[in-house]
């Protein structure tokens, strides 16, 4: 950051870093208001409901809409009104004073005057040693990415929520047998979303279970299996391992400068997305660890678009000075 | 304006392993979502890396045998080949400059 020349680098009022839900609210509602937001897209632009199949829980949507779908709905809908959505991935911010420093891509300098940070979260793995290993070989976090290599082979999936019960419902399409690998004897996941898997003659519970190890060389041959009650191992016999254990915060560049809980998610004040730096504003599941929802995550992008629109008009802009680092 | 090239299982052989400069081959599908996050990607280097490497897609529903031989379980998963040999991968969607890089290193080894 610091041999980085920003007296000629690019200026804004407003940047939106991510662009789920949460991003492309906030910059349809900056773009209304005539600020002209840059969005910085990320490595998955469209965010989290790019590898979900069905969105069935968007109000707006009675028959449901594919997750890849219905995010594109919402980048023209931002592009519609001036929003300028880009490839690229905020790698390094300073947020000493504003105007606040952004590095993209390791590489190009912003200069902002306020930043909408909307970076959501990413899947948890489960931090096995093989897991690493064989990852893109047997372990996927990914079930619509990586289902269909396994045709008429077993395979486990670990994980109670709501995403552990729909990528296993999607991989039966494919799978001769999913099992349904759960550290408790009770499910997080909807009402709807376990009977469907209950239902499903395919999906296998195996409760009161962790996955302690992943076997194989070259490729994932199977997994050991601990019962959490009984301290009893065994191996499973399974082609892939999926992963559906929760998501973390995306949040590890601001961890200088934010506050943030013990998990990561950036704490704002109540009933607004402020941080505690002014200027800074936090949305979507980057702060959210209560609802993570589409539409939870585009209302508080609503609100920090708003947010920083008032804010704006009320302090300003800065002016650049080079001589401050 | 250059553009990436369409790679099939009977085209492999010639476009890929036969070709005189490197070839980065991005396994993708139309059902992916990273997949086609990182399209844009793929096009833009298509263009950067312009008469120096190919830049090439393979549909992993409409070819099965290129896939199954490199044990593609992941996609998108991106080979680099020189000489015929995989000399670069990159499995899952990443950051330009990093697909960008391993590309250069494999030109650069090459000249």
């Amino acid at each position: 950051m610091n041999d980085l020349d920003f007296s000629n680098a690019e200026q804004t009022n407003v940047t939106i870093i991510g662009s789920g839900p949460a991003g492309l609210t906030a910059a349809l509602y900056a773009a209304r208001a005539n600020l002209k937001p840059i969005v910085y897209q990320g490595i998955q632009p469209g965010g989290q409901l790019i590898t979900t199949t069905d969105v069935e829980n968007f109000p707006g949507f009675p028959d449901g809409i594919m997750g890849p779908e219905m995010m594109q709905l919402f980048e023209a809908q931002a592009e519609r009104f001036g929003a300028d959505l880009r490839y690229g991935t905020v790698t390094s911010v300073d947020l000493t004073e504003r105007p606040f420093r952004l590095v993209i891509d390791e590489e190009t300098p912003l200069l902002t005057q306020t930043i909408i940070i909307s970076t959501g979260a990413s899947a948890k793995y489960l931090g096995l040693e093989g897991e690493q290993r064989l990852l893109g070989y047997g372990v996927s976090a990914c079930a619509t990415c990586d289902g269909a290599f396994f045709r008429d082979v077993e395979v486990v999936i670990v994980g109670g929520g709501d995403t552990a019960m729909e990528e296993a419902l999607f991989l039966t399409r494919f799978a001769s047998k999913v099992h349904v690998v759960h550290r408790r004897d009770t499910l997080r996941a909807s009402k709807i979303m376990q009977e469907r898997a209950m239902a499903n003659e395919k999906i296998e519970f195996v409760w009161n279970t962790e996955v302690v190890d992943v076997i194989g060389d070259k490729e994932v041959d199977g997994v050991k299996l601990k019962n959490r009650v009984t301290g009893e191992i065994s191996d499973l016999a399974v082609k892939a391992l999926f992963v559906a254990i929760g998501h973390r915060p995306n949040t590890d560049i601001f961890t200088d400068w934010l506050d943030m809980d013990d998990q990561g998610y950036i704490v704002t004040k109540p009933d607004t997305t402020y941080t505690n730096i002014p200027g800074v504003f936090a949305c979507g599941d980057a702060q959210d660890h209560v609802y993570r929802q589409a539409v939870t995550a585009a209302g508080t992008g609503c609100m920090a678009a708003i947010d920083s629109e008032r804010w704006l008009a009320e302090h300003g802009v800065a002016e650049f000075s080079s001589a401050a680092v | 304006m250059a553009k990436y090239k369409t790679i099939t299982d009977a085209t492999f052989k010639t476009d890929v392993l036969e070709s005189d400069s490197p070839v980065l081959v991005d396994f993708w599908a139309t059902w992916c979502g990273p997949c086609r996050a990182i399209a844009p990607v793929i096009e833009e280097l298509a263009e950067e890396f312009d008469g120096r490497a190919v830049v090439a897609k393979m549909d992993v529903d409409e070819n099965q045998t290129v896939p199954m031989s490199y044990n593609i379980r992941s996609i998108p998963t991106l080979l680099i080949f020189k000489d015929g040999q995989v000399v670069d991968q990159i499995t899952g969607a990443v950051r330009k400059k990093i697909i960008a890089d391993k590309l250069e290193n494999a030109v650069a080894q090459h000249a």
